[in-house]
């Protein structure tokens, strides 16, 4: 089975973000592979033993995402393609359409992603990609079983579990639950810095800037207005909840 | 210049949920004179279309078959193209829901246009619009605009606001008829569970009330389950208790969870971890219940009680029953 894993390198989760000049620093961050992305990879792993094949982790993005790749090939993935030609970068119209534009080059039987980016959390870019390709998707899976060409994805739709059938080849993405993703081993890191990581150019995708412009522009961003320092309630805890209930009511009206 | 608008309605257990109308709100602001259009999509769903001209909406489609039953994204993709036929619009409107999430990114490539997710605000009319949305799940936020082409947004529930009064538009409901072939139903829904018992929605509910690890168990549930339902709120809940198996993976808050913005959220034996602050901190309204009085969610909440939830809880539920009553 070929097995495709889309993969984006995000801040850790423990950051802080600081805004300078209307930009996101990176100085001094530590970065993760987006931890929906993560499911995605243990997921391919899983049906890579259960059915044999080869998992490859594409992504695209800076030259710092080949960390995010060599985990997920010390975690037991094969091999990785990073498209680190800023030509190609973009919005999530772009990033889908050079995401298709590597993978059409290639065989494929299942491709998993995570269901969004912690990051940009817009969860546009394996759907996209599906569309792109022609091929079916099923979107925030808690549990995927594959049993020859056919698929079922239980799918998370705000709270309620959707078990979904379809068949191969098909784009899957990962919500949490999915799996529990393993930890690589130091022989797995050892491996890893000999398995090929492939690095692919515009040039090389055969595409044109024009084609893959992007459509949206970040004009700005910002941080949140500060919350102000609240109050700790004192007294008897009675008269605590008689304030609190109080206030709620008359003060700021969100109660009844 | 006017502008066209399109609105999927976002329907849930055969009701139109409320981010239906903060929708077509905004719509009828941006179009600018242009014309609003509303799709119903569904099965026996029919009867929703009724009245939606006091909300904004100028024309309603409907497209009802047992085909649209549940959200598969390949048959709604064939129906929501329809309505684009009929309604040519420049800017179409999503939830950021289950369905309207998984739908408009199939759309936007459809038509080869961008996309802008989770929208919190819309600024703007007709050709010049910006749109405010989240990043680093509420740590901050971006100013987007849409370059060419047609625009494609999800609007996340509870931000923008509906029409006040009656709009008065014609509302006129138009059936278009769509027939499926074997590529629209590339994928079926076999069977649904539904975990969700409560009647309140996270995502749209207006009060919340969550709780963390310090509810200990999921017996430890019941008192926030017998206070969200004075208060008619949802109940959500920290990684931390859904780790421990105390509740679903459905109620989680945060970073990897919902990202919530109600009047009030009352976290009872939440510590306050960074990655659950992402998921609520935009709350109106904030109350903390802990035990420990060094707890980081103190310095979000704009109300703390530090003691024991299990006293604390309990309390807030009969005096509210006394006042409510
Ligand atoms: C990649 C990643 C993603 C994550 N995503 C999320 C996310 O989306 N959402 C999320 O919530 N977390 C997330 N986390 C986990 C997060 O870091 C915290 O571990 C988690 O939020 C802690 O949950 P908690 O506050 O319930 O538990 P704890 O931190 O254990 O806090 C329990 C609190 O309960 C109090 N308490 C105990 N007993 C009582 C009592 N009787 N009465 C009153 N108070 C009491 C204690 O004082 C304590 O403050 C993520 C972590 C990682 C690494």
């Amino acid at each position: 089975m070929n097995i495709l894993v889309c993969l984006k390198q995000t801040f850790d989760t423990e950051e802080r973000i600081v805004v300078e000049n209307g930009r996101v620093k990176e100085d001094g961050v530590k970065f993760i592979i987006n931890p929906y992305d993560e499911y995605a990879v243990e997921e391919a792993l899983r049906l890579k033993e259960e059915h044999g094949g080869e998992v490859t982790v594409v992504s695209v993005g800076p030259s710092r995402f080949e960390e995010a790749i060599r985990t997920a090939l010390a975690m037991g993935a094969d091999e990785g393609i990073l498209a680190d030609d800023p030509a190609l970068f973009g919005d999530e119209y772009t990033v889908a359409k050079v995401l298709a534009a590597i993978i059409r080059q290639r065989p494929y039987d299942i491709i998993l992603a995570g269901n969004q980016a912690i990051d940009d959390g817009s969860g546009q870019v394996a759907v996209r990609l599906a569309e792109e390709l022609g091929i079916p998707h099923i979107s925030t899976l808690t549990k995927l079983v594959v049993e020859g060409n056919q698929v079922t994805g239980y799918r998370d739709a705000e709270g309620d579990v959707e078990v979904v059938q379809g068949t191969l080849p098909v784009v899957v993405t990962a919500q949490q639950g999915l799996n529990d993703p393993r930890y690589p081993t130091l022989i797995g890191i050892r491996k890893a810095s000999k398995k090929p990581i492939t690095r692919v150019t515009a040039a090389d995708l055969g595409l044109n800037p024009d084609d893959i412009r992007p459509r949206t522009k970040v004009v700005d961003t910002f941080l949140p207005k500060p919350k102000q320092a609240g109050k700790i309630l004192q007294g008897e805890l009675q008269d605590q909840v008689r304030e609190l209930i109080q206030s709620l009511r008359t003060v700021d009206k969100v109660i009844g | 210049m006017a502008k066209n608008v399109l609105v999927l309605a976002d329907v849930r257990r055969g009701k139109l949920r409320n981010v239906t109308f903060e929708m077509l709100g905004a719509a009828h602001r941006i179009a600018d004179g242009g014309e609003v259009s509303i799709a119903i999509l569904g099965h026996g769903v029919e009867a929703l279309a009724e009245g939606l001209g006091a909300h904004g909406a100028d024309r309603v489609f409907v497209v009802d078959a047992p085909e649209l039953e549940h959200y598969t994204p390949d048959a709604h993709r064939k129906a929501f193209m329809e309505c684009v036929r009929a309604a040519n619009p420049d800017i179409l409107l999503f939830a950021h829901s289950a369905v309207g999430k998984d739908l408009a990114p199939v759309i936007a490539t459809r038509l080869g246009a961008g996309q802008v997710s989770d929208v919190v605000d819309i600024e703007g009319t007709g050709d010049s619009l910006t749109f405010t949305r989240p990043i680093y799940a509420g740590k901050a936020f971006t100013k987007v605009q849409v370059t060419e082409g047609k625009v494609v947004v999800t609007v996340r529930p509870n931000n923008l606001t509906p029409a006040e009064g009656d709009l008065g538009k014609a509302g006129q409901v138009e059936k278009l008829a769509v027939s499926f072939g074997p590529q629209d139903l590339a994928t079926v829904v076999k069977e649904i569970v539904q975990k969700t018992t409560s009647g309140v929605d996270l995502t749209e509910a207006k009060i919340i009330v969550s709780g963390g690890r310090g509810v200990k168990s999921a017996e430890g549930f019941k008192p926030l389950y017998e206070l969200a339902a004075v208060l008619g709120a949802a109940v959500g809940a920290s990684r931390g208790a859904c780790d421990a198996g105390y509740c679903d993976y459905a109620l989680q808050i945060g970073q990897t969870g919902k990202v919530v913005t109600p009047d009030l959220y009352i976290a009872c034996g939440i510590s306050g971890a960074i990655q659950h602050l992402a998921g609520m901190s935009n709350s109106k309204v904030i109350v903390a219940i802990n035990k420990d009085p060094e707890a980081p969610i103190f310095q979000v909440a704009d109300y703390g009680i530090v003691g024991d939830l299990f006293e604390v809880v309990p309390m807030m539920t009969e005096l509210l029953k006394k006042e409510l009553a």
